[in-house]
């Protein structure tokens, strides 16, 4: 059934969750679309039923557990209407959104639109990625979160950035094994983020908590192996060696699981999808799109909070998701332009406590620039098995960006649609054809946004 | 898994084989409980694939739920009696042997 609400939230991660709440808070007819079964986002999956099970929360991340409750509970307890296990697959001019709960297609119009659609991990690509037992660190994560599910013995973790920690942390923590950490961040990060200390020690938190997460690792007698340059996963039909290089030597080690990670980038399908304007962030090495400081797109009605927006961690996304709901109520005539500044000094004094540690963050987990670019052979499209050297030979012949390329490959036309490749399959493009990444660009996005069938069409009413 | 978590236990029935499984796992997380090691096979190489993200982004936990192919494991929770497939077929078309 087709339905009409003032502001339409989608993505239930904090800033969803937050933006939700305010506007309810505030008369303004909100409904939260999400795909996932329950409230929380990735960050805060599985909470409700974390505490429901009576799982005991680990110390490590206990005072995230409990933020995410309380913002689940704040929204549950408004009036915002909520419709789970949905998917987005279109978005339209003028707040009309197509949706699906994978039965039948309906399609929703609402005044104001707000995606907060979160993050995704950055894809890199490396030798035997595509092997059963290779997963990333938050793949892995969201099995501990949803089914307290812990790897087994000789799990190795490759990669970079702050989850990589949290992560093994957690497993250490609730009993299970890591067997070994491949840090591939590099020596000269450490160098290059001293010139954001000042900012980061604003937020002196987020360091304290992240060396003693490392701390509590490293205590725990997990074998880390400190700038690595290289990694290759080795296996018949499942992975049984990661293959590394560092020092100068390459190196093995038996395996039983690999984890990778290479932090966070903004799930910017939607935005795109929407041909609202996006900017290349050179130091977060994403594109995010263009926002004002309510989280207004190009798009007319149109507006990102959270990470979709470009990375700035659970926190700041809850605030943005604030902000953009005091926007949306004062677009719709709830509240007054004064009424909406006064309501957001508060709230942008708390993102001070959250934003100045980013560039520092950025930086010091920056992805090593080497392994960016995977050799010829390595696939780089998992659903059509595309490779890095298809992609260059595209370029060799003439394709001059990522929708040129895609057209002579296939390269992000497989069901994910280009979701998982699509950056990686640029950066691949952009050192090919020696330009800048911003350039570059990257796949156009179309609808369906996720996969409709025939018969969920049939259903909608138009 | 403590005790009160074991009373929230359902039966799934992966590649035919019982296993009981929380009621807030996923198929994709059924399918990797019990040691399956790959849920597809790439429709255009015939390589072995297995879960990458488990949050909806990649595709390649595409199984066979309930006789429906093509859904995505890592965005279906797990009901009473779920069956949960590999899918090494396109439309129920052999294209690797």
């Amino acid at each position: 059934m087709n339905r009409t609400y003032d502001f339409l939230v989608i993505g239930a991660g904090p800033a969803g969750m937050a933006a939700a709440a305010t506007a309810a808070k505030l008369g303004v007819a909100t409904l939260l679309l999400d795909e996932q079964p329950d409230p929380g986002g990735q960050i805060y999956r599985g909470i409700e039923s974390r505490g429901q099970a009576g799982v005991e929360k680990p110390g490590v991340s206990q005072a995230d557990s409990a933020r995410g409750l309380r913002l689940t509970q704040e929204f549950r307890a408004s009036s915002a209407a909520y419709q789970a296990a949905t998917q987005v697959w279109q978005l339209e001019a003028g707040g009309k959104v197509y949706v699906t709960n994978g039965e039948r297609a309906s399609c929703i119009s609402a005044r104001r639109v707000l995606l907060a659609t979160g993050a995704m991990e950055r894809p890199v690509p490396l030798p035997g990625w595509t092997l059963p037992g290779v997963m990333t660190v938050g793949a892995a994560q969201i099995l501990y979160k949803t089914s307290q599910w812990l790897p087994p013995e000789a799990t190795w973790i490759a990669g970079s950035g702050p989850l990589l920690w949290l992560y093994a942390a957690q497993v250490i923590e609730a009993g299970g094994p890591i067997a070994g950490i491949l840090d591939t961040t590099p020596k000269s990060n450490y160098a290059h983020a001293l010139r954001y200390t000042a900012g980061a020690l604003r937020n002196r938190a987020y360091l304290d908590r992240g060396m003693a997460l490392q701390k509590m690792v490293r205590k725990a007698g997990v074998r880390i192996v400190k700038d690595v340059s290289a990694v290759e996963a080795k296996g018949d039909e499942h992975v049984s060696v990661v293959r590394y290089h560092a020092g100068g030597h390459w190196r093995e080690e038996t395996v039983a699981m690999l984890m990778l990670h290479q932090g966070v980038v903004p799930n910017a399908h939607a935005t795109r999808s929407l041909g609202a304007k996006h900017r290349w962030d050179a130091l977060q090495r994403s594109f995010a799109p263009e926002v004002d400081v309510w989280g207004n797109l190009s798009v007319e009605g149109y507006a990102a909070a959270g990470d979709c927006a470009g990375i700035v961690g659970a926190e700041a996304s809850a605030v943005q998701g604030k902000l953009a709901a005091l926007e949306a109520a004062r677009a719709i005539g709830v509240i007054t332009q004064e009424q909406r500044d006064v309501e957001a000094a508060p709230l942008r004094a708390e993102l001070t406590k959250h934003l100045p540690v980013r560039p520092f963050l950025d930086q010091l987990f920056a992805p090593r620039a080497s392994l960016l670019v995977p050799r010829d052979d390595v696939l780089v499209c998992r659903c059509e098995s595309i490779t890095a050297r298809q992609l260059r030979d595209a370029v060799g012949l003439g394709a001059m960006g990522p929708n040129q390329v895609k057209a002579f490959t296939r390269c992000g036309m497989g069901p994910c649609q280009g979701r998982l490749c699509g950056l990686a399959a640029a950066e691949v493009i952009a050192a090919a054809r020696g330009v800048g990444m911003a350039e570059t660009g990257v796949f156009n996005v179309r609808p369906p946004l996720k996969p409709v069938s025939l018969g969920e069409l049939a259903g909608l009413e138009v | 898994m403590n005790a009160e978590m074991s009373t929230n236990l359902i039966t799934v029935y992966v590649e035919g084989k019982p296993l009981a499984v929380h009621a807030h796992d996923s198929a994709a997380g059924a399918a990797l409980k019990a040691g399956l090691g790959y849920t597809r096979t790439s429709p255009v190489t015939g390589e072995k694939r297995a879960p990458y993200c488990m949050m909806g982004v990649c595709f390649e936990c595409l199984m066979v739920i309930d006789g429906i192919p093509s859904r995505q494991a890592c965005m279906v929770r797990v009901r009473e009696g779920m069956r949960i497939e590999r899918q090494t077929t396109v439309g129920g078309v052999e294209v690797w042997p």
